[in-house]
């Protein structure tokens, strides 16, 4: 594995792999020193072209804990405002002696653009609406350890609720849920959902209330309020009376599902409940999840090579 | 007096077919069409051994840049690109920086044309001033200077009232209105084919309907105001069926295709590589199939290429950010050879005589390969075989899609207006 | 796959004798278990500090026994696979601990490296003993077994299997 664009990349078994290296990083997170020599002398360079504090710290962390080098190009303030080519940026930094970019850009395609004008690996940390496979990769473990799924998703059934058409996120956890076994249902108003959504693995709904019973994941997108001004929602009022999760609709759930929402939360859009009281909330263990799923795709796309024959 | 002897090749025109040499005299026309015509000395001989002698091409859609950005074609690179194409008459679209709106620049094109001396440019005019859809450009003015074909391309004219007027108001100017289809209110940052490969890609999507609302909209346009219409690049199988039922009803309706709207789908996108980001763009197999079926039962009359230079940097953009564009004119007949099920001589039809009367260049090329006829000729050998080198083409850009592929048929000699401006597959000047 | 080198050097009840000689030894060396534990390297030396603690649970309270998973701190990192499940699990504080690393075979010494550095990371242990079923020889590091189940001359082309069943050499 040289890059990590997308999700389709991935096989279930390259998923379950990244997940297993997981289990080892969240050790290490948990040592009193949390941090191993592994990544040593690498470095990662991010490239956020489009802010996002979180991703970028948490992979800032991630790589941290493994020693690498890291470096934050800071497009605001770089030559890339100064009408320098996306591929000029790449291949000077490559110049310099990186090992891996970390890329986020509003643009889908653009990590997978990179890739030829770079030896280094190019991590996809969020392209358009195209893909975000680490955030797939970290709720696909917090599926795991919160319904102690090992073994895949085999017989549960997860909703995806809002702003598909527009959701990267959306795009990358569909693919892997989906990948591992689980029954994906969309559920949205048709205006947000992607076009030709029947080539998707996945149910579609536009009634939230009448899938929440059998739900072992309910999975918020995050509502944006221009979705207003394209024509796409009357109202965010009229999308929280039929999408949001209101205390009602958290009792309607099982016991024991999970729900989950990307960040950052809209209250009082598509979140009307407090979360924080919610026994199913597992929002924050997908933050701290994160650090761990993002030092196993490092690990395994800078500290991987050949096997040596024979163990010592 | 100096002739230019082309030898043992078949001439092909709408007469049919019949093995002939020709010879050209130095007044730029055909002097000769005999079984053999010996060379005297001084004549240029020019081999056609196994090739077809045709009618030269005539592109109603190509893109020369000039003036406004030259750093991505020229006039003189466009036309040679063109000649070595088999090209000997092009129509330049007018939406160059600044727009063809007036006298001026239209004869700065034929002009710029002329001095490349590799094909007749011949420029279009656009329907509106600036290209802006508000108000009407001089077409009277336009057409006085020799314009016969109007277009926004690059932009449809989305006011249906002001699309009435401009049709009622070019009836007696004996001129055509070409339109780009597409209703932009449904395209807004579209950057490919609305379909499943979009869907995935998580791209905004360009859907077919954006581009048979307007042909819907203009062949009533023509049917209502009784002026004629020509629909350019038509890509989905929803505007073959209109084109096709508008024919069958007589209206005054012509369409053209491009090369890369019955050879690529939308799946070539696969990549993000915007070097197949086109306006409209690529469909999906159905669509070619429809594109290929028109152009066989002559629903579409033409294949044009919207021939369109984009220089490198601006390629290597984001998908959303690149503009949209391919190059077409070197490639064209070998496309057409290698994908297209149809006769040699219906192929050549829709590459010469039939675009020629479209835009309105009948009277010189498209002419039947007959003594006195003008001179503006291509060889084409139908089986050559040649692989896509994209440094190796002459025009200024390198935006082929088509980089790799091996084709099959490749333009041998270019006589454009008595001169050999192709000799061997090399331009001569 | 070719067998027939294949040879059995250590009997499953030579490698019981050998585990019940140096549970005796750690005693001696630390005047009773007091602050003793073992920590088994993952994956081959998680058995033997198993077996280890068991025999030393006879001769009075059984120490506690933790795993290190080294993989991280390798010096050769990346070009070993990662075991999934073989996670370093240390419950208990290093901090004035007498760590008796446990592993199957010594070798080059690389693991011990690694393992030293990743103990570092959990506390101060006030020392660090090395028990090992077989050392086969060809050492890279400066570093040396405090016990040994048996000393096995090899050859570097050789691959040396230990476990409670027997030693083989293949």
């Amino acid at each position: 594995m040289k890059h990590l664009l997308s999700i389709d990349d991935l096989s279930a078994a390259d998923i379950t792999d990244l997940l297993d290296l997981t289990d080892h990083m969240v050790e290490i997170g948990q040592r009193p020193i949390p941090k191993v020599p592994a990544l040593r002398g690498k470095n990662v360079v991010s490239l956020f072209f489009e802010d996002s504090t979180r991703t970028r710290t948490s992979f800032d962390t991630a790589a941290k804990r493994l020693s690498a080098d890291t470096l934050n190009f800071a497009v605001s303030s770089s030559s890339v405002n100064k009408g320098e080519s996306l591929r000029d940026t790449i291949e000077t930094i490559t110049a310099m002696g990186v090992d891996a970019f970390v890329v986020r850009h509003r643009s889908s395609g653009v990590p997978q653009m990179l890739t030829a004008w770079t030896t280094a690996s190019v991590i996809n940390a969020g392209d358009g609406w195209h893909q975000h496979p680490t955030q797939a990769l970290l709720d696909c473990y917090t599926i795991r350890t919160g319904l102690n799924r090992r073994d895949g998703f085999d017989g549960l059934t997860v909703a995806v609720v809002g702003d598909v058409k527009h959701s990267r996120v959306a795009r990358s956890d569909v693919d892997a849920f989906a990948k591992l076994g689980a029954r994906v249902i969309l559920v949205a108003p048709p205006t947000l959902l992607p076009t030709h959504v029947e080539t998707w693995p996945v149910e579609v709904s536009h009634d939230l209330d009448s899938v929440l019973g059998e739900l072992d994941v309910l999975y918020l997108l995050r509502v944006q309020r221009e979705r207003m001004d394209d024509g796409l929602l009357p109202s965010l009022r009229e999308y929280s009376t039929c999408y949001g999760l209101t205390a009602a609709r958290a009792g309607a759930l099982p016991g024991h599902a999970l729900v989950m929402h990307p960040g950052p939360m809209n209250r009082g859009v598509e979140m009307v409940v407090d979360p924080g009281e919610l026994p199913g909330s597992v929002i924050l263990h997908q933050v701290a999840n994160g650090v761990a799923v993002r030092m196993a795709v490092l690990f395994r796309l800078l500290g991987a090579g050949t096997d040596l024959k024979g163990h010592a | 007096m100096t002739r230019t002897i082309i030898t043992a090749g078949t001439v092909l025109d709408q007469g049919g077919r019949r093995r002939a040499d020709v010879a050209i005299g130095d007044d730029g026309r055909i002097a000769a069409v005999d079984e053999a015509i010996a060379p005297a000395a001084g004549d240029v001989v020019l081999d056609a051994a196994g090739c077809v002698i045709c009618p030269g091409f005539v592109d109603l859609h190509v893109h020369l840049r000039e003036p406004g950005k030259e750093e991505a074609e020229t006039i003189e690179t466009g036309s040679r690109a063109a000649a070595l194409g088999g090209f000997t008459a092009v129509v330049a679209m007018p939406n160059t920086d600044p727009a063809q709106d007036s006298v001026a620049v239209i004869e700065f094109v034929r002009a710029q044309g002329r001095r490349a001396g590799l094909c007749e440019v011949v420029p279009s005019g656009c329907i509106t001033v600036g290209r802006q859809g508000r108000t009407l450009a001089p077409l009277a003015e336009l057409a006085a200077a020799g314009v016969r074909l109007f277009t926004d391309d690059g932009a449809g004219v989305q006011d249906p009232q002001l699309m009435r007027r401009a049709l009622e108001y070019a009836g007696p100017l004996r001129i055509t209105l070409a339109q780009h289809c597409e209703v932009a209110a449904m395209t807004a940052g579209a950057v490919m084919h609305e379909g499943a490969c979009c869907s995935r890609l998580g791209v905004p999507g360009w859907p077919s309907l954006a581009e048979e609302l307007m042909v819907h909209r203009d062949i009533e346009l023509s049917r209502l105001t009784g002026s004629p219409v020509h629909l350019l690049h038509l890509s989905t199988a929803g505007s073959v069926a209109l084109v096709r039922a508008a024919k069958a009803d007589g209206l005054r309706v012509t369409a053209e295709a491009t090369p890369h709207h019955f050879t690529l789908t939308d799946e070539r996108l696969a990549g993000y590589d915007a070097v197949f980001k086109v306006n409209p763009p690529l469909r999906t197999a159905a669509d070619i199939e429809a594109v290929r079926a028109g152009l066989a039962d002559g629903t579409i009359d033409a294949i044009a290429t919207d021939h369109a230079p984009h220089a490198p940097e601006t390629k290597e953009a984001p998908l959303d950010q690149a503009p949209p564009g391919m190059l077409g004119l070197e490639t064209a007949l070998a496309l057409s050879l290698t994908y297209l099920d149809m006769p040699l001589e219906d192929i050549i039809a829709a590459l010469s005589w039939k675009p020629a009367a479209i835009a309105g260049l009948a009277d010189r090329h498209g002419r039947p390969v007959t003594p006195g006829e003008p001179a503006n000729l291509a060889v084409v050998d139908p089986a050559a075989t040649w692989t896509v080198v994209p440094a190796k083409l002459a025009s200024k850009s390198r935006n082929t899609p088509y980089a790799g592929m091996e084709l099959r048929g490749s333009v041998r000699h270019t006589i454009f207006d008595g001169h050999p401006v192709v000799v061997d597959g090399v331009a001569t000047r | 796959m070719e067998r027939s080198r294949r040879r059995e050097v250590l009997s499953a009840d030579d490698v019981g004798r050998a585990l019940t000689r140096i549970a005796h030894e750690v005693v001696e060396r630390n005047h009773g278990l007091d602050g003793v534990v073992l920590v088994g390297l993952q994956r081959g030396g998680v058995w033997v500090a198993e077996a280890l603690a068991e025999r030393l649970a006879t001769a009075g309270a059984a120490p506690p026994i933790g795993t290190l998973d080294v993989s991280f701190h390798r010096d050769d990192v990346g070009l070993r696979p990662i075991v999934p499940g073989s996670v370093t699990e240390i419950g208990f504080a290093l901090d004035g601990a007498a760590v008796v690393l446990c592993d199957d075979v010594l070798y080059t010494g690389r693991t011990v490296r690694a393992a030293l550095e990743a103990l570092n990371e959990y506390g101060r242990p006030r020392s660090v003993q090395l028990a090992v079923i077989v050392d086969r020889g060809h050492r890279e590091l400066p570093i040396r077994p405090d016990y040994v189940g048996k000393n096995l001359p090899t050859s570097r082309d050789e691959n040396v299997t230990a476990t409670a069943d027997g030693v083989v050499i293949e």
